[in-house]
C-alpha cells in the first residue's frame, strides 16, 4: 500500500521507497545517472532508475539502434550493459555518494536467473529493483515473460523471494490486456508497478527498401506514446491497489500531472532526458506551481483525481 | 571538462553552397572549453517533432566573442528548420561533447570530405595558431562541394583537392592523391573526418605506412552524453561510445566502420 510522508508537499513513499519528489528517471534513458551530473542535481530527483542490468555483460544489438519518428523515437539497443559485477564494483560506489534512492532495472533469461540477480543486488545502496519483463529488443528474456501472466508471476515470485528491497514490476504495453498483467503481478507479490515500457514499432528505409533498425523492430518512446500510457495508467489504477509509477512520453510538468490524475503515485521521465538533460530536475517545480494554482496541498491529493467516481 | 546547456544567441548564418550553411552563435561557456574534434547537440525547435537534438561538430570558435561556428548540410526536417533560424534567435545547445583530437603532431595531414571538413577546419585553425599550418586533402563529388578550400586558405599549408567528376583537382576520391602525398609529405599524423568508406580507406593506407592516424566517427545518436547507447560500438577489447569515448579515435581502435 501507499503510505505518504507529510513533511514535504511532493514527498511520496512507494511501498517503502521514500522519495523527496515523485519525479524519477526511466531506465535506459538516464544511463547510470552519473552522465547527467553536469546538468542537474541528482539529489533533486525522486529516484534514479539505472540502465537495465543483467547478470553478465551484454554487448547489445548490432546495426543502427535508434531512429527518430514523428514526436518519438525507436530504439533497439538490446540491453547493452556492463553486467551486475561491474555495476556493483564500479558504478554503485559512485552513485552512493548522492542521497537519492537507486532503483536497478533487472533483466534475465529465466525466473531463476532473475532471482539470482535480485539476490546479488540485495546490497546497501540499492533501494529497489525494477523487474524488466517488457524489453522488446532481446530474444531470451524481457518481453518473453511480460506477455504471459503465468511466467511473469513466476519471475515476480522469484525476485520477491530473493530480495529485501522494494520490488517494482515494469509492464509492457504490448499485450491484449495490461490490467490482467497488472493484476497477475500484484497477485504474485510485486510491491509496485511501473508502466509503460516501449511500444513495438518499426521504420522502413524506402530508398534502401529495408528496415532501418539493425534488430528490424524497436521500442517506440517519446511524446507520441503518451496518450497510450495515460490510458493504461488510468485502467491499471482502477484494477490494482499497489502504487503505480507512470511513464511514457513525459516532456514537462503538465504531462506528468496527467499521469497523477490518472492514478500514478510517481512518474518517470524517459526520452525527454535525451532532449533536455536537466528535465528530471525541472519537472518538480512545475508540479508545485500547478498544485498552488489548483489549491492542492500535497501530491497525494491529486493522485487519481480523474478516475471514475472521483471527478 | 564540464558540459553545459546554453541558450545560444544566433548572430548569423551564411550560405556556403546550395545545401550547406554556416551558423554562428554566442555560447560563451561552450566556446571557452570546446577543443577541435568536439561536438555540440543542437535543439532546432521547441516542438516535439523533430524531437531529438542534432549533433554537429564544432567548426570554429571565437573565444573573444564567446562564439561557436557550426557548418551543416541541409538534409532533413531538422536541418531545414535550422536553415531558417535568424540572427537574434535562441537555440538550446548542449556541449562541448566528446573527446577532441590529440594535436601533438609536427607534420600533420588533414583528410576530409563533406561536413567532416568542419571539425578539421577548427583543428587546422588551432594548429595554425600554435605555429603549424597543416596540409589538407579534401574530396567532394563536384567542384561545388569544395567551397571548403576558401575556408582553409591562410590556415593550411598545401591543399590537395579531388572530385568524383574531375571538375576540380584530381579526378577520383581522396585515395587518388593520398599515396603520393604520404610519400612526399613526411607526415607524422593523419587526421581524418568524412564518410565512413573514406575514413576506412584512408586509415588503412596511413597505418600501413606506419604513420599515426586519428579518425572522427559519426554515428546516429540521441543524447550525446553516453546514456542512450545508440552510438555504442565494438572497440578493441571493449565497447566504446562514439559520443563519450570519441568521436575521435586512434584508427587502430576502430573495428566497425
Amino acid at each position: 500500500m501507499v503510505r505518504y510522508l507529510y513533511h514535504n508537499r511532493l514527498a511520496v513513499d512507494i511501498a517503502g521507497l521514500k522519495m523527496k519528489t515523485p519525479v524519477t528517471t526511466a531506465s535506459g534513458t538516464f544511463g547510470f545517472g552519473l552522465e547527467f551530473t553536469d546538468f542537474l542535481d541528482l539529489e533533486k530527483v525522486g529516484a534514479v532508475t539505472v540502465k537495465g542490468t543483467t547478470l553478465a555483460p551484454r554487448a547489445g544489438n548490432k546495426g543502427q539502434r535508434v531512429v527518430e519518428t514523428p514526436s518519438g523515437m525507436l530504439n533497439c539497443v538490446g540491453l547493452e550493459n556492463p553486467g551486475s559485477e561491474y555495476f556493483l564494483k564500479e558504478t554503485l560506489p559512485k552513485l552512493r555518494k548522492y542521497k537519492v534512492p537507486i532503483i536497478v532495472n533487472i533483466d534475465a533469461s529465466s525466473p531463476e536467473e532473475y532471482g539470482e540477480l535480485a539476490a546479488k543486488l540485495d546490497v546497501k545502496g540499492v533501494d529497489a529493483v525494477e523487474i524488466n519483463v517488457s524489453c522488446p529488443n532481446i530474444k531470451d528474456g524481457g518481453l518473453v515473460f511480460g506477455t504471459n501472466a503465468k511466467s511473469m508471476a513466476q519471475v515476480v515470485k522469484e525476485v520477491k523471494r530473493n530480495t529485501s528491497k522494494v520490488v517494482i514490476t515494469k509492464l509492457s504495453p504490448n499485450v491484449t490486456s495490461i490490467t490482467e498483467m497488472a493484476k497477475a503481478a500484484e497477485d504474485a507479490g510485486t510491491d509496485a508497478l511501473s508502466l509503460i515500457n516501449t511500444l513495438i514499432g518499426m521504420k522502413i528505409d524506402i530508398h534502401r527498401q529495408r528496415p532501418v533498425l539493425g534488430n528490424v523492430t524497436g521500442g517506440l518512446s517519446g511524446p507520441c506514446i503518451r496518450p497510450v500510457a495515460v490510458r493504461m495508467c488510468y485502467e491499471v489504477a482502477q484494477a490494482v491497489k499497489v502504487p503505480i509509477i507512470g511513464m511514457g512520453g513525459i516532456m514537462c510538468a503538465e504531462d506528468a500531472i496527467e499521469f497523477f490524475l490518472a492514478g500514478a503515485s510517481a512518474i518517470a521521465v524517459g526520452t525527454a532526458n535525451f532532449v533536455n538533460p536537466a528535465i528530471a530536475e525541472t519537472i518538480s517545480p512545475g508540479i508545485l506551481e500547478y498544485m498552488d494554482k489548483h489549491n492542492i496541498k500535497k501530491i497525494q491529493d491529486m493522485i487519481g483525481l480523474a478516475l471514475p467516481g472521483r471527478c | 571538462m564540464t558540459k553545459y546547456i546554453e541558450e545560444a544567441k544566433v548572430v548569423g548564418q551564411r550560405v556556403l553552397n546550395a545545401t550547406t550553411k554556416q551558423i554562428d552563435m554566442i555560447a560563451p561557456r561552450i566556446a571557452a572549453e570546446a577543443v577541435p574534434g568536439q561536438f555540440v547537440n543542437v535543439q532546432v525547435s521547441q516542438r516535439t517533432a523533430p524531437l531529438l537534438r542534432r549533433p554537429l561538430g564544432v567548426g570554429g570558435v571565437d573565444k573573444n566573442y564567446g562564439a561557436i561556428s557550426l557548418i551543416y548540410r541541409i538534409v532533413g526536417d531538422a536541418t531545414n528548420i535550422l536553415a531558417d533560424v535568424c540572427s537574434g534567435d535562441r537555440l538550446s545547445v548542449v556541449g562541448p561533447l566528446g573527446h577532441g583530437f590529440d594535436r601533438n603532431a609536427e607534420h600533420p595531414l588533414l583528410v576530409g570530405g563533406g561536413t567532416g571538413l568542419a571539425p578539421l577546419l577548427y583543428l587546422a585553425e588551432s594548429m595554425a595558431e600554435e605555429g603549424t599550418r597543416p596540409d589538407v586533402l579534401m574530396g567532394g563529388r563536384t567542384a561545388d562541394d569544395l567551397f571548403w578550400k576558401e575556408l582553409y586558405d591562410g590556415i593550411a599549408g598545401q591543399i590537395g583537392l579531388t572530385t568524383d567528376d574531375g571538375s576540380l583537382g584530381t579526378k577520383g576520391t581522396v585515395m587518388a592523391c593520398l599515396p603520393d602525398m604520404l610519400e612526399k609529405g613526411n607526415y607524422d599524423c593523419v587526421y581524418v573526418c568524412g564518410p565512413a568508406p573514406m575514413m576506412k580507406a584512408v586509415s588503412a593506407a596511413v597505418l600501413e605506412r606506419g604513420i599515426k592516424c586519428q579518425v572522427s566517427l559519426e554515428k546516429y545518436m540521441a543524447c550525446g552524453l553516453g546514456a542512450c547507447l545508440s552510438c555504442s560500438c565494438q572497440g578493441t577489447g571493449k565497447r566504446v561510445k562514439v559520443c563519450q569515448d570519441g568521436p575521435v579515435f586512434r584508427a587502430e581502435e576502430v573495428t566497425e566502420w
